[in-house]
Parts: structure tokens; C-alpha cells; sequence
């Protein structure tokens, strides 16, 4: 019996060394005075200072930022009056649940190419506009997700009740509805950003040609084309912080614990 | 108590595809009346308050209010406020805003929605609970903010969907009294929907009893207990003695028995098939030497169940499966000796037998 425990320990450790350690290092290195990974030098940020001051990083940073909160808003929008809409009439649309989560299923690489064809066919100019419409699509089913998982708890009765009380349709959703439902909206929407920060191929198919439109995911692309250099350690290991901060705040509004 | 009925239902029917869940309802409640649908799980009755809410629109009929006709307003343009079973308060509210929210609506200046939050919170006892979330509640204090809720909003008509269902038993007795009491104070026509006949007898002024949508009789608590209209009402209210056979002159002829004697109504041709129905209170010990009665039935007891101030006799007859039910009053239960295995003679009067067809 404690031998199977040992094991368990020994598998679990394993597991997460191979999860995590490469993280570890990234993060550890992106910290490294000297640069070189062979070889520890001492704490230093550095690497972070030099990212201030590179124009191209800025520029794709402040581009991953529009995008993100453009597709994040109206994929919000869209995604939570979905969710509202299919569990409002559940029984009559079984099949339209499966082709509004397909975004999440299908290879990116095909979502890119088939959302590159519509913009080319359609004949639309690519730039920053197209990156945060193709990101709606995914993010609108993430949103879509976790608002519905929200309502499969929801007193629909609460609707009746506030019109009965006298209220119009849309003052029961001000007051009623999108309150009660307002923390999965919110873990929702940060699920998106974060979807939408480190999203590479999609915006790479759609962003069209020129460096206009780059994103943080496609500028560290290129900068890997002259080797793993500290700064994209240090470009990573932001991208990695502004995951974790907004996915931890995601759960918390998920369980009612924030708003 | 006037007779000016506030609300009329006029043959209102609701049909769901090919099923008709109310049929042909009419119905007269009355001014200040405190009024319950009674009747089993899919009965209608909900679907009838529904309407009455205008959550539901009937199929054909109308529904009168105040004499004029409700069904083109919508549930937030009547005059008529529901508490829901499940008590539907916004979790995001504490009590107190959940009370004032349908005062809100209607745009009251805010010193008069104070005002009116103020007294239905002391009129329902809720005034150390008032600043708390639902989920903060239990399920009373919870009952009465729904209450209150709808309460405020001084509404023609309350409509109350099992207000106690989701009690538990000793809170929802209080609370029967506690409801009727409120009735009187705000001086408020209530409809409260029930499965629980004993919850309709004690608390309402008048009972319809409804089965399969259709509307089986209304009256009071008095009237559908001694004069049930038929064999369901007789059954589903209280407890009743059934003993089956075929209409003769004077009564019931049972097989293995002979006449029961009763009064038949007019329209039960001799020997159509029919039930004698008997209370278990109208059951008495017949005892050698004391006048005959008008019917009387043999058996042996099979259990004797105390409760106090009676007990409950098991009688099993050669009649039916089902054992007769007899209830006496404690003195004269220790009257006699009532083991299992006794043989005893049951009597009762004609007149407190009912014929209905079977």
C-alpha cells in the first residue's frame, strides 16, 4: 500500500516537472544578468528595461491589446445574449448548441485558413480589424461556455417574478438577469483576453502583410528567427503573468467570490 | 364579505397541443375572499393561476376583472401580483430591496416607497432580517419576503403558488394561520394554489376542487367536506368509507351486505353501478342491547390507533381488500375492548351516507 503511494508521489512529481520546469527555466533566465543559458550571473530586470525601449515590441504589444479588448468586448456581448438565447429555448434548438461550440473544437490551422479565404473572397483589407474578428468567433464560444454553465443553475422563475412586479423586458435583464449572471460573465470575458493575448496562428493568417498589424505572438515568431534571446524570455514571462492573473481572476468570478 | 366578484372566470380553457390542462373553468372569487384551487399534481391548477398571472394565455374563455376583461395586458400591466412556489428572489438583493423592487417599477416618489417597505416589513416580522441576502435566509424568513414582495404592491388580487411547499410541517402550520391573518390585515383578495386539502380546508373561505382541468365543485370548506359533489371529491378530501354496489330504492344494495340506506340523488337510475361513502367520524360502535341502526356492517378489528383525543380503528369486512376506517373519541374507544382480532358491529345513519355513482 505505501509503496503505491511512493509510486503515485513519484509519477505525480514527474508529471509536473515536465509540465512546469520548462516554465521554471524561462521565467528563471528572463532574470539572468549574462544572457546566456548556459550560465547564471546574477538577478537583474534588465532584460525587462530593454523591452521598454524596443519600439517593435511596444507597437506589437499595444496591437495584442487592441486586439484582445475588441474581440474580449464584443465576443462578451455576443457570446453571453447566445448563451441567454439557447438555454431560454433549450428544447427547440438541440442542434444549434453543437454548431456554436464547433469554433472551439476545430484546429485553429483550419479556422485560419477558412477565415483567411472569407476575408480574401470578400475582398476585405487585412490588418488589426480582421485579427479581432477572427478572434471573436473562438472567444464568443469560450463566453458563450462559461455563461451557460452559469444558467443551468438559474431560477428562470426570477424573470417571471421581476415582470410580474411590473418590470419591462429590458429592466428585468439590467436588474434582474445580467446582474445574477454578471460574475460567469466577467470570468468569461477575462477567458477570451486571455485567449485573444496569446493567440499566434489565427492572427498570423489574418493579420495580411506588413508589419502594421503584428502581435505579440507573431513578434516573438520573428525574433526567434536570430535564436532564443533573454528578452523574449522576459517578453514571455510577461505574457505568462498576464495569463495567470486574469485566468485566477476568471475562477474567482466564476465561483462568486469577486462582484 | 360582498358578493361583487373581483375576479370571473368564464369557461376558460387552455389547451397544450391536443391536451386540454383547463377545461371549461368558471368561477366567481370574491371581494376579501381567501380562496384555494385545490386538486392533485396535473389538475390545472397552476396553469389556471398562470392565466390569472397572464403567463399563460387561455385557449378560449375570458378572465374578468373588476368586470372587465384582463386578457390583452401583460403579467406587468396587471393589477395582480403572484408569489412563485420556488419564491424567485433575486440573489444579488438583500430582502429589503427585493421589496421595494416592485415599488420601483411603478416610479414611487422614494420617501413613499420607504414608507410602504417599511410597514410590510414589520406587518410580515422581518425587520432583523431585512438588510440580509436571500442566501442568508432560512426558508420561512424566506417565504415571507416573497410574501411581503408581492404584498407591497397592494395588488387587486394576490395569487400564491403552494406558498408552504417548500416548509417543513410544523413551520407550515404556523404559517397557514399566519397567512390567514395577514389576509384579514391587508384586506387582500388571495388565490392560493394547493395540493394539500387539509392546508385549503383550514385556511380558505372558499375551495374549487379540480381534476383533469375541470373544475369538480366549489364551496366552503364545510360544504365540499359533508356535501362532496362526487366520488373524487369525497375521496381526495379527507378520509372516506367506500362500499360498492348497485342502486336500489332507499340506497345502495352491496353485495354480501344488502342495503345500505342513503339518500339518492336524482340522475342515478336503479341499478347503475355506485358507491356508499361513509366518514370514519360517522362510524359508531353498535353495542348489544342499543336501538338498531339504520346500517350497520360486521367485522373484527385489525388496529387501533391512538391519537390523543380519538382513535383510529382498522376494521377489516369481507367487503373489499381495504379495511373500513372508523374514528371514535377516546371515551368511547375505552368503552369497549378494541385488540386486534375483536369482532365488532359498525353502525352509522342514513343521513350520513352519500351515494355517488361508481
Amino acid at each position: 500500500m505505501r509503496d503505491g503511494r511512493l509510486a503515485l508521489t513519484i509519477v505525480l512529481t514527474l508529471v509536473f516537472a515536465f509540465l512546469y520546469v520548462p516554465i521554471g527555466v524561462l521565467v528563471a533566465l528572463s532574470f539572468n544578468e549574462g544572457g546566456l543559458p548556459t550560465a547564471w550571473s546574477g538577478f537583474s530586470f534588465k532584460w525587462y528595461a530593454a523591452l521598454a525601449h524596443n519600439g517593435a515590441i511596444l507597437q506589437a504589444a499595444l496591437n495584442t491589446l487592441i486586439v484582445a479588448l475588441a474581440s474580449t468586448a464584443v465576443a462578451t456581448v455576443l457570446g453571453t445574449l447566445l448563451a441567454l438565447g439557447i438555454e431560454m429555448r433549450r428544447r427547440k434548438s438541440r442542434g444549434l448548441e453543437a454548431l456554436i461550440f464547433a469554433p472551439m473544437i476545430i484546429p485553429d490551422i483550419v479556422l485560419a485558413i477558412a477565415l483567411l479565404s472569407m476575408f480574401a473572397m470578400l475582398d476585405v483589407t487585412m490588418g488589426l480589424h480582421t485579427i479581432a474578428a477572427s478572434h471573436v468567433v473562438f472567444n464568443l464560444a469560450f463566453v458563450a461556455a462559461v455563461v451557460r454553465a452559469r444558467l443551468k443553475s438559474f431560477d428562470w422563475s426570477m424573470i417571471e417574478a421581476s415582470t410580474d412586479l411590473g418590470a419591462t423586458g429590458f429592466t428585468t435583464f439590467r436588474r434582474v438577469t445580467l446582474p445574477a449572471i454578471a460574475g460567469s460573465v466577467v470570468a468569461g470575458a477575462l477567458i477570451a483576453f486571455t485567449l485573444s493575448v496569446d493567440e499566434f496562428i489565427i492572427a498570423f493568417f489574418t493579420a495580411g502583410a506588413g508589419r502594421a498589424s503584428i502581435t505579440l505572438p507573431m513578434q516573438i515568431y520573428s525574433m526567434l528567427r536570430f535564436g532564443i534571446t533573454p528578452e523574449i524570455n522576459a517578453l514571455a514571462t510577461l505574457v505568462i503573468a498576464v495569463s495567470v492573473v486574469a485566468l485566477t481572476l476568471s475562477q474567482r468570478f466564476n465561483r462568486g467570490m469577486v462582484g | 364579505m360582498s358578493a361583487r366578484p373581483v375576479l370571473s372566470l368564464e369557461a376558460v380553457t387552455k389547451r397544450f397541443g391536443a391536451v386540454a390542462a383547463v377545461d371549461g373553468v368558471s368561477l366567481a372569487i370574491r371581494e376579501n375572499e381567501f380562496f384555494a384551487l385545490l386538486g392533485p399534481s396535473g389538475c390545472g391548477k397552476t396553469t389556471l393561476l398562470r392565466m390569472l398571472a397572464g403567463f399563460e394565455t387561455p385557449s378560449a374563455g375570458q378572465i374578468l376583472l373588476d368586470g372587465e376583461d384582463i386578457s390583452p395586458l401583460p403579467p406587468n400591466k396587471r393589477p395582480l401580483n403572484l408569489m412563485f412556489q420556488s419564491y424567485a428572489l433575486f440573489p444579488h438583493m438583500s430582502a429589503r430591496a427585493n421589496i421595494a423592487y416592485g415599488l420601483e417599477m411603478e416610479r414611487l416618489p422614494k420617501a413613499e416607497i420607504d414608507a410602504r417597505v417599511a410597514a410590510i416589513v414589520a406587518a410580515t416580522h422581518l425587520e432583523a432580517y431585512a438588510d440580509r441576502k436571500p442566501e442568508q435566509l432560512s426558508g420561512g424568513q424566506r417565504q415571507r419576503v416573497a410574501l411581503a414582495r408581492a404584498l407591497v404592491k397592494r395588488p387587486r388580487v394576490l395569487l400564491l403558488d403552494e406558498p408552504l411547499g417548500a416548509l417543513d410541517k410544523k413551520l407550515r402550520g404556523a404559517m397557514q394561520i399566519e397567512l390567514k391573518r395577514l389576509q384579514s390585515e391587508v384586506g387582500i383578495t388571495f388565490v392560493v394554489v394547493t395540493h394539500d386539502q387539509e392546508e385549503a380546508l383550514v385556511m380558505a373561505d372558499r375551495v374549487a376542487v379540480l381534476k383533469d382541468g375541470r373544475l369538480r365543485q366549489c364551496g366552503s370548506p364545510h360544504e365540499v367536506y359533508e356535501r362532496p359533489a362526487d366520488r373524487f371529491v369525497a375521496d381526495f378530501i379527507g378520509v372516506t368509507n367506500f362500499l360498492a354496489g348497485r342502486i336500489a330504492d332507499g340506497g345502495v344494495l352491496v353485495d354480501g351486505l344488502g342495503l345500505v340506506r342513503g339518500a339518492v340523488a336524482t340522475g342515478l337510475a336503479a341499478g347503475a353501478a355506485a358507491v356508499a361513502a361513509v366518514r370514519p367520524e360517522r362510524l359508531s360502535l353498535v353495542r348489544a342491547g342499543s336501538a338498531a341502526p339504520d346500517n350497520a356492517l360486521s367485522g373484527t378489528v385489525v388496529a387501533a390507533a391512538y391519537h390523543g383525543l380519538d382513535v383510529q380503528l382498522h376494521v377489516a369486512t369481507p367487503l373489499s381488500a381495504a379495511p373500513v376506517l372508523v374514528r371514535l373519541t377516546a371515551a368511547d374507544a375505552e368503552a369497549a375492548p378494541l385488540s386486534p382480532g375483536t369482532a365488532v358491529t359498525l353502525g352509522w345513519s342514513a343521513a350520513d351516507t352519500r351515494v355517488f355513482a361508481a
